[in-house]
């Protein structure tokens, strides 16, 4: 196969950001991707098979089938999962990746979130840190992103945010019942209530057409590609500009070197199962923060026999995701419209200076709910079955607020992914075998949040509330970040702030991984705005030295 | 749903079978995918008392057993001899056949199954898969003609054209 000067690993957020911004420049691009690219048209709106409702399997990859992994329990039993089963910490592997079915909140983290540890100190027991860049390194890149990828909002009420070189490229849509309801309440609370930035279209832009506003949202496919994801953006640009070749349906095995440690390209299984080998200058790692940490963990070298970047033991650890809580009322009145996405309105008073606490969340409504979700959200003490199950199912369906939020979660060493010694998926390659807990911390801050929302809660008119509490156990999840930490001491980190592996400067990672912490926000803008940043370096230095120093 | 597919006869006809005068027939075979006669009975039975019908369609008139059966034929795999034990306990407890049995015994005998430890997988699973039977897509053979939606008032697959919604609000700004 031709050598090129980049491949790029997974075609999610992270990945199809490189490969566009690479192709654009000029680079030759492979993007590898090991799930399908599905249309929009593709997604039957099932609500027992999609990325967030798992009961028939997923919509969105990878199969069951052949893809183990190994979860440890705080008791420390092992079990093997499949990806469509809990505690598998799936995010999705297709083309556009997450950004398929996602929610598509667009946040930016807050300057803070950039300094926890300069700003709260580190708990006990957690590895709480700086990011080596600051949110100025990152604001021309979030505008990017939100300009080139698509988000609609407002967040000019927001005061708590970093300052903003631009607006967003959208209008937000119009509220829905919950919206008013909750803003009005949030006023009377002092709140900064405001619209959410969402990575999707309230009006037409970058040739596709505005959200239809059906239910049918988070967890599925946009079947009008009114959410912009990677798919539908950056992708179809990089394969435009004729130098970029996606190839799906590969699964890459490992990262080869040269005699001396510098990468040398990619040893994949092509869609037929056959090992192929792909030449390159330079590989981006993005196959998100459990998968990334994989490829470097089973990338292995006389000079790195643990694995790439991983000679102080650093790569997998401090798995993150968020610790959702918040709190679930019912009001009198009918508040079900109908409309999706539901998620429309947040406030971010509580993502800081909460006494006593390192950090927050953000507060916002929770997404429109299908019945089938709805299920698990029923008042605790609901009957389970019967006549009274039923009754509950009607008297709270269109009568229900649900306000929560993504507790920024205080890292751990020892919450990790590591290889299995044991367990290797259809391929043959180890898989990856989680464990860990949450931070004593964490919960608390999430307890803390959940009586943030049912305060909102009853303010709203609420006549009865119930908090959803936190509980202990391994984090990741869709939000996965943390494993292969960003920082400028390569003892103490994994890759340096241009996201370049500390050991081997021509792999970079580009994704989740490189989160040192995770911000109260959904992490996905804050993943695309790293990666135009990388790659930004990336560019700047091959055109100086080609990597081959 | 108003179109009428060959399935959705076949599985009408199923129905028939299970709940009208036909169950008595031979008995060798099934109409099921992966149930027998008997056992679609017990199973029918089992689940009306888990979403049970009032003002509003239960489990038997959603067809969640469709669903059920279907999936042990595809995802539920692994769950067969859980049913298959369970149902069949369900029969034994109940003195011979579950659906024939007066209503109070019915009822007691789910209090069993709930309660005793080498039932209570098997029950626990009939609750979870009759919910998503009657609370999910009716593509998967359960919540016939959406009657789980209409009953909270959801309507059905309003997917396209949203007329409430006016996509002209705010277009100003959009700017490429």
């Amino acid at each position: 196969m031709r050598k090129v000067d980049a491949v790029v690993i997974g075609a999610g957020a992270g990945g199809g950001v490189a490969a566009k911004e690479l192709a654009t420049n000029g680079l030759s691009v492979v993007l590898l991707e090991r799930g399908n690219w599905y249309g929009p048209n593709e997604d039957r709106k099932d609500d027992l098979r999609n990325q967030r409702t798992t009961i028939l399997g997923n919509n969105s990859g990878p199969e069951d089938e052949g893809n183990p992994r190994v979860v440890v329990d705080l008791a420390g039993r092992e079990r093997i999962v499949f990806p469509s089963q809990g505690g598998y910490s799936n995010n999705a592997a297709c083309v556009g990746g997450g950004t398929l079915t996602y929610g598509a909140m667009a946040w930016r983290y807050h300057p803070i979130d950039f300094r926890m540890r300069s700003t709260y100190g580190a708990p006990e027991g957690s590895t709480l840190e700086d990011w080596p860049i600051t949110y100025d390194d990152l604001e021309p890149y979030y505008e990017k992103a939100e300009w080139e990828i698509g988000v609609s909002g407002d967040d000019a009420n927001n005061p708590f945010k970093g300052p903003r070189n631009r607006t967003l490229p959208m209008p937000p849509l119009p509220p829905t019942k919950e919206h008013v309801i909750l803003k009005a309440a949030a006023e009377r609370l002092k709140l900064h209530p405001f619209d959410i930035p969402m990575l999707r279209n309230s009006v037409p832009y970058g040739g596709r057409p505005p959200c239809m506003r059906c239910r049918w949202c988070v967890g599925f496919a946009c079947e009008v590609n009114a959410k912009c994801g990677t798919q539908n953006t950056v992708i179809p640009v990089a394969l435009a500009t004729g130098q970029c070749e996606l190839r799906t349906g590969a699964m890459v095995k490992e990262i080869r070197f040269d005699q001396k440690g510098h990468a040398t390209g990619v040893a994949y299984y092509d869609e037929n199962d056959r090992l192929q080998t792909q030449e390159a200058d330079l590989v981006v790692v993005s196959g998100a923060a459990t998968e990334s940490a994989r490829l470097l963990l089973n990338s292995k070298h006389r000079l790195f026999p643990n694995g790439l970047g991983n000679r102080f033991d650093w790569v997998g650890r401090n798995l993150q995701g968020h610790t959702y809580t918040g709190a679930f009322g019912y009001f009198e009145e009918d508040v079900y419209d109908d409309l999706g996405p539901g998620a429309g309105i947040a406030i971010c008073d509580f993502n800081h200076g909460n006494p006593g606490l390192k950090g927050g969340a953000l507060l916002a409504n929770e997404f429109i709910r299908l019945p089938i979700q709805f299920l698990g959200m029923l008042p605790p003490g609901t009957p389970r079955w019967g006549k009274a199950h039923k009754d509950a199912m009607r008297k709270y369906y269109r009568h229900n607020i649900i306000v929560q939020g993504p507790t920024q979660e205080m890292p751990l060493w020892d919450s990790r992914v590591q290889l299995d010694p044991k367990v290797k998926d259809r391929w043959g390659i180890p898989v990856l075998r989680i464990s860990g807990d949450r931070h004593p911390h964490t919960l608390e801050i999430g307890a803390a949040m959940a009586a943030k929302a049912e305060m909102w809660l009853k303010e709203a008119g609420a006549i009865d509330t119930w908090r959803k509490l936190p509980g202990r156990g391994t984090s990741g999840g869709q939000h996965q970040a943390g494993t292969c930490r960003m920082g400028n001491d390569p003892k103490t980190s994994v890759v340096n702030r241009y996201c370049q592996v500390h050991d081997v400067d021509n792999v970079f990672v580009a994704d989740g991984s490189v989160h040192v912490t995770n911000g109260g926000f959904n992490p996905v803008l804050t993943i695309m705005a790293n990666a135009y940043r990388a790659s930004d370096h990336i560019v700047k230095t091959w055109k100086a030295s080609r990597f081959r120093s | 749903m108003k179109v009428r597919t060959r399935r959705n006869f076949l599985e009408t006809a199923a129905v028939a079978a299970v709940t009208g005068a036909a169950a008595g027939c031979g008995g060798a075979v099934s109409n099921w995918r992966f149930l027998t006669q008997q056992e679609a009975r017990t199973l029918d039975a089992i689940t009306e008392w888990i979403i049970p019908a009032d003002g509003n369609p239960g489990a038997r008139q959603a067809g969640v057993i469709h669903y059920i059966d279907r999936q042990l034929m595809r995802r539920f795999r692994e769950h067969r001899k859980t049913y298959r034990d369970g149902l069949a306990a369900a029969d034994r407890l109940a003195g011979g056949s579950y659906a024939d049995a007066p209503g109070d015994v019915q009822q007691e005998t789910l209090r069993q199954l709930e309660r005793d430890p080498r039932t209570r997988p098997f029950f626990d699973l009939v609750v979870a898969h009759s919910m998503q039977g009657f609370y999910g897509n009716p593509h998967h053979g359960g919540n016939r003609d959406f009657v789980s939606w209409r009953m909270l008032g959801v309507p059905p697959l309003p997917v396209r054209g949203r007329d409430q919604y006016d996509f002209t609000k705010g277009g100003a700004s959009a700017k490429g």
